[in-house]
């Protein structure tokens, strides 16, 4: 099928990510009674960050490389765009 | 509860991704290939999530949580023993049929290896039992909202009467499952399967890791729980020196060979996602891939609930609005002691103690570690894992209804374009179906538990009509038919003739009179499949040999010695079936021991 399915998992956690990092940062830290003392908003939300960038990336570039199939191996191609 | 902004946007991004995949893949959706089959284009490890998310509805995350605060860590039978084996099998020994066969579901295959009636007797069996099974998740779904209490705030800000909030549940969990799989078919499913799999393990791994810290780790439950929650194997000799009131044989075959084989090789929910893997390879590798996270779930499911059995006990966040004005006995740890639902007292068991609500353990221990922002996240992979549990009912219905059901007895030669607005239809009408059979669960509770009981029956003896079908060109139509409605009869009659202890005789069984106790209600389905399956096997092989043998060049690619090995020669070798499924082996002997 056309759609690489990490295209759109990596959009889903990068942008959960990132909402979690800033409502961590910003957050009241009584929230984190709760949670053992733990910002886990933040915490977790760095590690949705990086997992989601890490899918995004490699949906793209199988995406990218679908369309254009590689003759020479270059460094043109290393952001693929939309 | 407090939900804040953050949460209901974190829901409301999840859902516009959902619908989104759906929308972005309408515009493949040409032939009933891609609708139903998914185009055979997906690769091997999409497919293998998908596998293992379809079976992770509300069953597995809800439930698994509920049976580790009840039995503890012997729960992981159900997937250490009663997945692992059964999902290696079907990749190495029998995708190959499913898969290069010309059938397009499990059903069409019983046509090409058997007979018209065997498949019309699988068809319409697994068909009705879809309906009931995603009527279920939604009801399920709906219920745990309405318990919860997150909906009850936006609804009286909206003016908005409270009954509503189930009605709602069921409204918004139906429309969107409809929208997304009417839009892209199989391939939707499959998309969001993969999309609710990492969601439900970002939503349950920070849990897992607050609840063990929290408890001094693994060593802690050790010391809070005692033994008997902590050991998978000690005390399995006998029934009843462990929790789950099963013996070492029962469990293996009863649970481990007939249950087991009989889900993961011959139910086309999950079959499905492997038939529609871009190669044979592929689809061989499907279930071998599923089965690494299916190994390690325990960790993510079971363990939840043993943390919320082992926290101190304290008064139910969640008994009302006000939280105070039900006086409730008290629980154990997270889990709140069971209130009836029309009387509000509690329900109490046959020696008078009031009974767990065990279902809560999971939504507790959210609700107990998770502050507002990751709570969104955690209750959005509760909400994921109901509806990919409903949408692989509703995918495996429309494809079963399509193929098997409309086409071969209702409208059989219509065109390719005809199917394709067939099963769309289907979906439709399913999805509206299943709401009817979430409604008939609020009304007769006991209609849907009798329901479950015949489905047992009827899936029970289903293994033995595959292995003959698959392993013995001898077996014919006429005894795979005969096989199958003795197997269930069979079931039938020993679960009239048993019962658990402590059990009244009707639903659970005894209805046609006592002659054998059983420790557990677990043991006694256990044997009742053992029995349907002997039952099935036996009558198969009996009435093969007394009809006339099968045509050999009808059985080339159905049945394995009439078959080509698949060539795997260019694989390389952490791609082959074989060496993967042997690591897979491996590794669960491994866990069994840590955890004996």
């Amino acid at each position: 099928m056309g759609l690489d399915i990490r295209l759109p998992i990596g959009m889903l956690f990068t942008i959960f990510g990132i909402m979690l990092i800033f409502f961590g940062l910003f957050s009241n830290p009584s929230l984190y009674a709760q949670s053992l003392g733990i910002n886990v908003n933040l915490n977790w939300g760095v590690v949705l960050l990086v997992f989601g960038a890490i899918m995004f990336f490699l949906g793209a570039r199988a995406m990218f490389f679908a369309q254009h199939p590689p003759e020479t191996p270059n460094a043109e191609g290393r952001e693929p765009r939309h | 509860m407090g939900l804040t902004t953050i949460d209901w946007v974190i829901m409301a991004v999840y859902f516009a991704f959902v619908l989104g995949i759906g929308a972005a893949l309408k515009r493949y959706m040409k032939t009933s290939a891609d609708f139903f089959l998914a185009g055979r284009s997906i690769p091997a490890w999409v497919c293998g999530l998908a596998f293992i998310s379809a079976n992770l509805g509300a069953q597995e995350v809800i439930g698994m949580g509920a049976s580790g605060a009840k039995y503890g860590i012997l729960t992981s039978h159900f997937y250490w023993i009663g997945a692992i084996p059964a999902m290696v099998f079907v990749g190495i020994f029998m995708m190959p049929f499913y898969y290069g066969s010309r059938a397009r579901s499990v059903p069409e295959y019983l046509r090409l290896r058997f007979d018209e009636k065997t498949r019309g007797l699988n068809a319409i069996s697994f068909a009705t039992m879809t309906i009931f099974s995603s009527g279920i998740s939604m009801y399920a779904m709906a219920k745990l909202i309405q318990t919860l209490h997150f909906l009850d705030g936006p609804f009286r800000a909206l003016g908005l009467p409270q009954a509503w909030i189930f009605h709602t549940g069921i409204i918004v969990s139906a429309l969107v499952v409809l929208t997304y799989i009417y839009l892209g078919g199989l391939t939707s499913a499959i998309y969001n399967e993969v999309l609710q799999f990492f969601l439900i393990v970002a939503g349950f791994m920070p849990l897992v890791w607050l609840g063990l810290k929290n408890v001094g780790g693994w060593q802690g439950l050790k010391a809070t729980l005692g033994p008997s929650y902590v050991h998978s194997w000690v005390g399995m000799a006998n029934p009843h020196t462990n929790r789950l009131g099963v013996e070492w044989f029962g469990l293996a075959m009863g649970l481990g060979f007939v249950l087991s084989f009989g889900y993961w090789c011959t139910d086309f929910l999950v079959v499905q996602r492997a038939m529609a893997a871009n190669s044979m390879a592929a689809a061989r590798r499907t279930p071998l891939i599923a089965a690494v996270p299916k190994m390690l779930f325990p960790f993510l499911v079971i363990l939840p609930g043993l943390i919320a059995i082992a926290l101190p006990t304290q008064a139910p966040p969640i008994n009302g609005p006000q939280g105070s004005s039900v006086s409730a006995p008290a629980g154990q740890g997270l889990i709140p002691a069971k209130l009836d639902a029309t009387t509000g007292q509690p329900v109490l068991d046959n020696n008078g103690h009031p009974q767990l609500d065990y279902d809560l353990a999971v939504p507790n221990l959210l609700l107990h570690y998770f502050p507002t922002g990751i709570l969104g996240l955690g209750l959005t992979a509760l909400l994921a894992s109901f509806m990919s549990g409903m949408a692989g009912n509703v995918t495996a219905f429309n494809t079963v209804w399509t193929h098997d059901i409309y086409e071969p007895y209702i409208h059989p030669g219509a065109g390719d374009a005809h199917y394709l607005m067939m099963g769309k239809m289907a979906t439709i009408f399913g999805i509206a179906l299943s709401v009817a059979g979430a409604y008939l669960a609020t009304r007769f509770n006991n209609i849907m538990d009798m329901l479950q009981l015949v489905f047992a029956f009827v899936n029970a003896p289903l293994f033995a009509t595959f292995l003959l079908g698959m392993f013995w060109k001898r077996a014919t139509g006429h005894g795979a038919f005969t096989g199958l409605l003795s197997g269930t009869f069979a079931a039938a009659v020993h679960h009239g003739r048993t019962l658990s202890e402590g059990a009244i005789p009707g639903i659970k069984g005894g209805w046609l009179g006592v002659i054998h106790n059983y420790p557990s209600e677990m043991a006694q389905n256990f044997w009742t499949a053992i029995y349907a399956w002997t039952t099935c096997f036996a009558v198969t092989i009996l009435v093969s040999l007394f009809t006339k043998a099968p045509e050999e060049s009808r059985l080339v690619g159905l049945v394995y010695s009439m078959t080509e090995r698949p060539s795997e020669g260019n694989l390389s070798w952490y791609k082959r079936p074989i060496y993967l499924g042997a690591m897979i082996l491996a590794a669960t002997v491994l866990l069994n021991l840590v955890f004996r």
